[in-house]
């Protein structure tokens, strides 16, 4: 027979794992999008006069 | 007929999928896009964009890679979700995280979705739509034309689904040009007539894996004969497209030398594979390690089969290698056709 508290303990680790996987993936991807806009509007936006 | 007994009838049901035995952590997910698969596509994507010539900003460039390798992975995740029942049955596959029960399948088709929307919408944002819409078509392909028609209805599923296989050059040709020459065609070509003398030649001796499942793999529809001579025939058509970039101002030197050489070396091979007894007769070997569950057992023949399939991978990569280095390090293609290889 398994422990139920060990198993619990099993699924929040692998939870906690899951969460940070998808947390950094997010992130990643809003970091690539705002890099991906400055390169493509590139000179664009930095020659413009405020 | 061994055609319609090879046929899966089997409809792929989601819903018989195993539930959840352990929880499932993030490298099931990580395994879902199939890491092996992805590192040939990003190579052979990444060649396609250096090929193309123009100058990229580095960032963008890594991100169209990156964009290649997502939707490579997506498509992987699509297949292992409809793919679960036949995975099941096969010792090469049933480990995968969906047949055996560490994801559902409804989150690997999540995943599949959720990063192929990501990976075209990056690209078309990031670089050009024609570069998104080859992804996104390469994604279709792959996961519906292949996964879901082809692999279970005809011997001939590997031959046209690895159009999708080839398609990553093409798309990191217009990545990085915005257009797709005949040149990047001619990379997508290579690679599509490679796909069929590579895969037949492992189906050669893991046929019975494939009998099993239902999947009619040429070996178990036409016989193993039928597949040595086809293999044959590809390997003669295949060998030659191999120097062709060597006239049109894709390779080098040093490609031409390798292109040839390999080239050699393929016939070789798949002459001696025409001339074995691969595929045929069982012979199931004794001391077949239980945790490969005899995958690789002998069979006759099988070593030459081996030989082809193992020189197959590295003559590929020996090729896109070839063209990646020369086009890095700056070296002039020839172009036989307009006589600029004379000085």
């Amino acid at each position: 027979m398994s422990d139920p508290a060990r198993e619990s303990d099993a699924e929040a680790r692998a939870r906690r794992g899951r969460n940070i996987a998808l947390a950094l993936g997010l992130v990643i991807f809003v970091v690539l999008v705002f890099v991906v806009t400055i390169v493509r509007l590139g000179a664009s936006v930095t020659k413009q006069p405020f | 007929m061994a055609m319609t007994e090879a046929v899966s009838t089997t409809a792929p049901t989601s819903g018989k999928t195993p539930a959840a035995k352990a929880p499932a952590r993030w490298q099931d997910f990580v395994q879902l896009l199939k890491p092996r698969v992805m590192s040939l596509v990003v190579f052979t994507g990444f060649t396609g964009l250096i090929c193309a010539g123009r100058t990229v900003n580095p960032f963008l460039a890594g991100v169209a890679v990156l964009c290649i390798a997502v939707g490579a992975g997506a498509s992987g995740a699509l297949n292992m979700w409809y793919d679960a029942d036949i995975d099941a049955q096969m010792r090469r596959t049933r480990g995968r995280p969906v047949p055996a029960g560490r994801v559902q399948g409804a989150d690997a088709l999540a995943l599949g979705v959720v990063l192929s929307m990501f990976s075209v919408m990056l690209m078309g944002m990031a670089l050009n739509w024609l570069a998104a819409g080859l992804l996104a078509f390469t994604i279709f392909f792959y996961a519906v034309v292949y996964t879901v028609w082809l692999k279970r209805w005809t011997a001939q599923n590997i031959v046209i689904g690895g159009l999708a296989g080839a398609l990553p050059p093409v798309i990191g040709w217009a990545a990085a040009s915005g257009s797709v020459p005949l040149n990047a065609w001619l990379l997508c070509a290579i690679i599509f007539m490679w796909t069929p003398p590579h895969f037949w030649a492992l189906s050669l001796y893991t046929s019975e894996d494939y009998k099993k499942a239902g999947v009619p793999m040429m070996p178990l529809v036409a016989g193993a004969a039928s597949t040595r001579k086809q293999i044959l025939i590809y390997s003669l058509l295949f060998t030659p497209l191999c120097l062709v970039p060597a006239f049109t101002g894709l390779g080098g030197p040093a490609y031409l030398a390798v292109a040839g050489l390999g080239a050699a070396v393929f016939i070789l091979l798949a002459v001696r594979l025409f001339r074995s007894q691969a595929g045929e007769a069982p012979r199931p070997r004794k001391d077949a390690l239980p945790e490969n569950g005899g995958l690789y057992d002998v069979r006759a023949g099988a070593k030459d089969a081996r030989n082809l399939f193992a020189f197959s991978i590295l003559y590929l990569t020996l090729l896109f290698a070839t063209l990646l280095v020369e086009h890095l390090m700056g070296v002039k293609p020839l172009s036989l056709l307009s006589g600029e290889l004379l000085p």
